[in-house]
């Protein structure tokens, strides 16, 4: 089972909901793997402090060009839609930055001229803290396309176990990466006009994968009503309503909320968990 | 000797345009018969990335030696470059006094990019 927790807007409380879960499961002596796979800027480890065991050295492979034997016929610049190759006064210049590395202008090249090196865009680690076992992924800083960092991060998903992934904010091409092949995504929101309007933009990500989903409100005792409306109105299920709470914010911004979370709001994790089917 | 600049619209009396792989359009100046030609830009307007690539593709393609912008990113300094175009920058103006303003030396040379990517 994979249970992806992402949202439009950022800082509604994924890593909050990931870690409030994996906690309740943990306490309850199930084994599982939280996934952190916000390789920009990963803070699930932040929470968890678990030991970390092992690193890896992510890289993708990137064109380089052989002058000698390049004829010059632009078929790598044509089949580049990134406009990563561009052809100069008749010679291949590579922009190895917005490369997507398909591999496309090697295939193409009649000449042979194409050739690839590895360039390294990341690293990932993981970690053990009592039941949970933690997989994050930290992108090399300048690099600007995450997504075959996130890939690395979910090849440690174990199939038939729980994993609850910890996806990026926004509705881009790394979040549908972190959540494709999910068997729920849990909506993250906020009820704010901004909470809303990237709401809107989540659910139509989510119907586009098809995926089953459903919306966990935080901060609900704030802003208005919209977002429930909204969710009734399309036929979304809440999943839970979460109060504000100076407690909690309290216990997050010291770096240790899972347990206060799990002692104010131990049913609407219990209600997620059972709506899901996370580890039932 | 021709010279690209990028441009709000598609005369001499239009302003130039301060950006550069999204400029609206380039107008190619041929400083010996002092005639403008307009290189359009509007495929790049959407492009995802590497807009500033793909202008300065255009510029090189056209054949211009100086290109004048307000502002140049890396790529695109990189891609000219290459081409051994040259790049000078001014703030605000028509074409046709930017232009003017070159020809007497008054423009400063870019030596690498002035802005960040996706500025």
């Amino acid at each position: 089972m994979i249970l992806a927790i992402a949202s439009g807007k950022g800082g509604t409380g994924k890593t909050t909901i990931s870690l409030a879960i994996a906690y309740f499961l943990n306490k309850r002596k199930k084994s599982l793997s939280i996934f952190d796979c916000d390789v920009e800027e990963p803070n699930v480890n932040l929470f968890l402090n678990s030991d970390i065991k092992v690193t890896e050295t992510v890289y993708i492979p990137v064109p380089t060009v052989n002058e000698e034997k390049c004829n010059g016929c632009g078929k790598c610049e044509d089949i580049c839609k990134f406009n990563a190759v561009v052809l100069v006064k008749g010679k291949p210049l590579i922009f190895p930055d917005i490369c997507h590395s398909c591999g496309g202008c090697k295939l193409v090249c009649p000449t042979g001229a194409m050739n690839e090196e590895v360039k390294e865009i990341g690293k990932l680690e993981e970690g053990y803290f009592e039941n949970i076992r933690y997989i994050g992924g930290t992108l090399k800083i300048g690099e600007a396309i995450s997504p075959p960092l996130i890939n690395s991060v979910k090849k440690h998903i174990i199939e038939n176990e729980i994993n609850i992934i910890d996806a990026p904010p926004g509705t881009t091409c790394p979040v549908v990466e972190s959540i494709k092949g999910c068997d729920y995504l849990v909506l993250v929101t906020e009820p704010t006009p901004f909470g809303l309007h990237d709401l809107k933009l989540s659910v139509g990500m989510a119907r586009e994968l098809e995926l089953n989903f459903g919306v966990v409100i935080n901060k609900s005792d704030i802003g208005d009503s919209k977002v429930a409306e909204y969710c009734n109105a399309e036929k979304i299920d809440i999943l839970a309503e979460i109060p504000n709470s100076l407690e909690l914010a309290r216990g997050y911004a010291s770096g240790n909320f899972m347990n206060v979370f799990l002692d104010n709001f131990s049913d609407k994790v219990e209600r997620i968990i059972s709506k899901t089917g996370i580890g039932v | 000797m021709k010279i690209a600049i990028s441009a709000q619209g598609n005369g001499p009396d239009s302003e130039m345009d301060p950006r550069f792989g999204r400029a609206k359009c380039f107008l190619l100046f041929d400083s010996d018969t002092k005639e403008y030609k307009e290189i359009s830009n509007s495929q790049n307007l959407q492009s995802s990335s590497g807009a500033g690539i793909q202008a300065a593709k255009a510029v090189i393609d056209n054949g211009a030696e100086i290109l004048i912008s307000g502002n140049v990113g890396p790529k695109a300094f990189s891609t000219l470059d290459s081409a051994g175009v040259k790049i000078f920058l001014s703030e605000a103006g028509s074409v046709r006094s930017v232009i003017d303003c070159y020809l007497k030396g008054e423009l400063k040379s870019a030596n690498g990019a002035n802005v960040e990517g996706h500025w």
